[in-house]
């Protein structure tokens, strides 16, 4: 096999990225370019993605996007060898722009297309950091739109799901949280910010789906939110003033305990000894530092990307592309369909 | 020269190859259509492959590109926009967008006074009124009760107007002849044509979830 150049095209919730890597003959997997559109800030008013709202904005971003990965690349159309795109899970509407675009771009350059699943690009996305993923490894990914322990034997086909959330994801309680405290959307990066400063222990919120008897590896964050509510809410019954630092620490300390006590305590019992932390919330710093602190004390090798390989992006679509392709699967037919509730063991279609 | 023609602003998935000649007249190669309102994504590539393949054509010797700009259902517009945005862009070739309606009227040029219809789902249609093969009110959306007393000579387009006649979507020779003026400029941005805003609220106050 000789060496090959592998775009990605990533459009399946509110960012339009497309990333382009080197696949060489010895299977190392090289970025060469890595560029997002967001329409994050149009979705601000309205407190979370608005579905129609981000399919207008792929539109518009595809073919821009797509000239300043070949800018950043240094290529042109030209040299790719084969294209990957997200096909779910995802928006219907806005995977359907990515998946329209990439079939263009494969039947105009006469490329094979593969159709791949978003939720195992995020895994990958860590390989193009800390190089190939051992034999076994757990994956945690968190995230506006997903919450899930994935437990990964092969990234170009073997992977399992251990647990989800049964309810929102942990992103999207970010995001309710800090609208019920009035931070801005999304609420991530300002709950962390407030949370430096506040008391975790000052406020004991509930850890969802940890009794005796709940999923072990199932993730809740609705009653959380809920808690959160009805503390905020007695307080301001109360005439007393809202400690913003606090609640920000005491609710992202419940979220980063629940992720990585079950997270650890999923590799313990598998006998898993990597786990990969992704997806948009993996940036948050008290997720990864006690992540970090645990795995340490387990003896659990901890991998966390770069919080921009994280966050939704083409890059980490071109790069579980070179995986597909580097494994020999047979391209996906131009008729592709686009599948919102694509399940994780489909790794490509 | 040599044009692909697309559309998914209606329930059809259209893509044609035609000869546009220096005479200003237009002959269709090859035609590949299927009405089907959801498979716009599914079926655009292949069908355009299929009409290449039948006209004996590559994608390499096409001139230009024509795509339908709407109005149309959100979904399935975009998908026929997106797609000849990235074929002009790998294959370096100008992408000319043009009203789906002016498209669907470019076939009737020789009718006094005409009115389009299309679907525009939710009981609605979308609409244009022409005289002379020229537009003179519209694009809008309505529902088709408010286009009833419209007199016109003929109405062509989607049959939730009663009066309406076949076809209910553009032809690629109309597709390529509404949109030959342009021929030869700067294409215009490929901005597809909603009519209709985003179905979104911005939150209200914060409901309250323990009992005042
Ligand atoms: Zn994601």
């Amino acid at each position: 096999m000789s060496e090959k150049i592998i775009l990605g095209i990533e459009s399946s919730c509110d960012e339009t990225g497309v990333g382009i890597v080197r696949l060489s003959e010895d299977g190392g997997i090289t970025l060469l370019a890595d560029q997002v559109a967001s329409s994050v800030d149009q979705h601000a008013r309205f407190g979370g993605v608005v579905p129609e709202v981000a399919s207008r904005a792929h539109l518009e971003a595809m073919t821009p996007t797509m000239e300043r990965a070949l800018d950043e690349a240094g290529l042109s159309l030209s040299n790719v060898d084969a294209i990957a795109v997200t096909c779910g899970p995802g928006l219907a509407g806005a995977l359907l722009v990515g998946v329209s675009a990439a079939k263009a771009y494969a039947a105009a350059l006469d490329v094979p297309l593969y159709g791949v699943n978003h939720l195992a690009g995020h895994v990958a996305a860590d390989t193009l950091q800390h190089g190939p993923l051992p034999a076994e490894c757990l994956a945690l990914l968190v995230s506006g739109g997903h919450t899930q322990l994935l437990k990964v034997e092969d990234l170009a086909g073997k992977i399992t799901e251990i647990g989800s959330t049964i309810d929102d994801a942990a992103g999207e309680a970010y995001d309710k949280v800090a609208r019920i405290i009035g931070l801005p959307y999304p609420g991530g990066p300002p709950i962390d910010k407030a949370a430096k400063q506040g008391d975790p222990d000052a406020i004991k919120f509930p850890r969802g789906l940890t009794g005796p008897r709940d999923p072990k590896f199932d993730f809740s964050f609705s009653g959380l939110k809920t808690a959160v509510a009805r503390w905020v809410e007695a307080q301001e019954a109360d005439g007393r003033p809202i400690p913003v630092d606090d609640v920000c620490a005491s609710f992202q300390e419940s979220v980063a305990d629940v992720l990585t006590a079950k997270a650890v305590r999923a590799a313990k019992e598998l006998g898993i000894g990597t786990l990969v932390i992704s997806g948009g919330v993996a940036a948050n710093s008290r997720l990864s530092g006690l992540a970090r602190e645990r795995c340490e004390e387990a003896g659990i090798e901890l991998r966390v990307p770069r919080p921009r390989l994280c966050t939704d992006n083409g890059a980490m679509i071109a790069a579980l592309g070179a995986h597909v392709v580097a494994a020999g699967v047979r391209p996906s037919s131009l008729e592709l369909p686009t599948d919102p509730g694509l399940p994780v063991d489909t790794v490509y279609v | 020269m040599l044009v692909l023609a697309l559309d998914t602003a209606t329930p059809a998935v259209t893509a044609g190859v035609v000869d546009f000649d220096h005479e200003g007249l237009a002959r269709t190669l090859a035609t590949r259509v299927t009405i089907d309102a959801r498979a716009h994504g599914e079926l655009l590539t292949p069908h355009t492959k299929e009409a290449l393949a039948e006209a004996g054509l590559d994608f390499a010797d096409l001139d230009a590109v024509v795509c339908g700009s709407g109005p149309g259902p959100f979904t399935g517009l975009r998908a026929g926009m997106v797609t000849a945005a990235a074929l002009g862009q790998a294959l370096g070739k100008p992408v000319y967008p043009v009203s789906t309606l002016d498209a669907l009227a470019a076939d009737y040029a020789e009718v006094h006074r005409l009115l389009v219809v299309t679907d525009a789902r939710r009981k609605e249609v979308y609409w244009a009124r022409y005289e002379n093969g020229h537009r003179v009110e519209g694009p809008d959306v309505c529902k088709p009760a408010g286009l009833e007393d419209v007199e016109v000579d003929l109405v062509v387009g989607a049959e939730l107007l009663q009066r309406a006649v076949e076809p209910a979507s553009p032809s690629p020779n109309g597709l390529v002849m509404a949109a030959s003026p342009l021929f030869g400029r700067t294409p215009p941005p490929l901005t597809p044509l909603y009519l209709r805003r985003p179905d979104a609220v911005e939150p209200g106050a914060r409901k309250r979830v323990s009992r005042a």
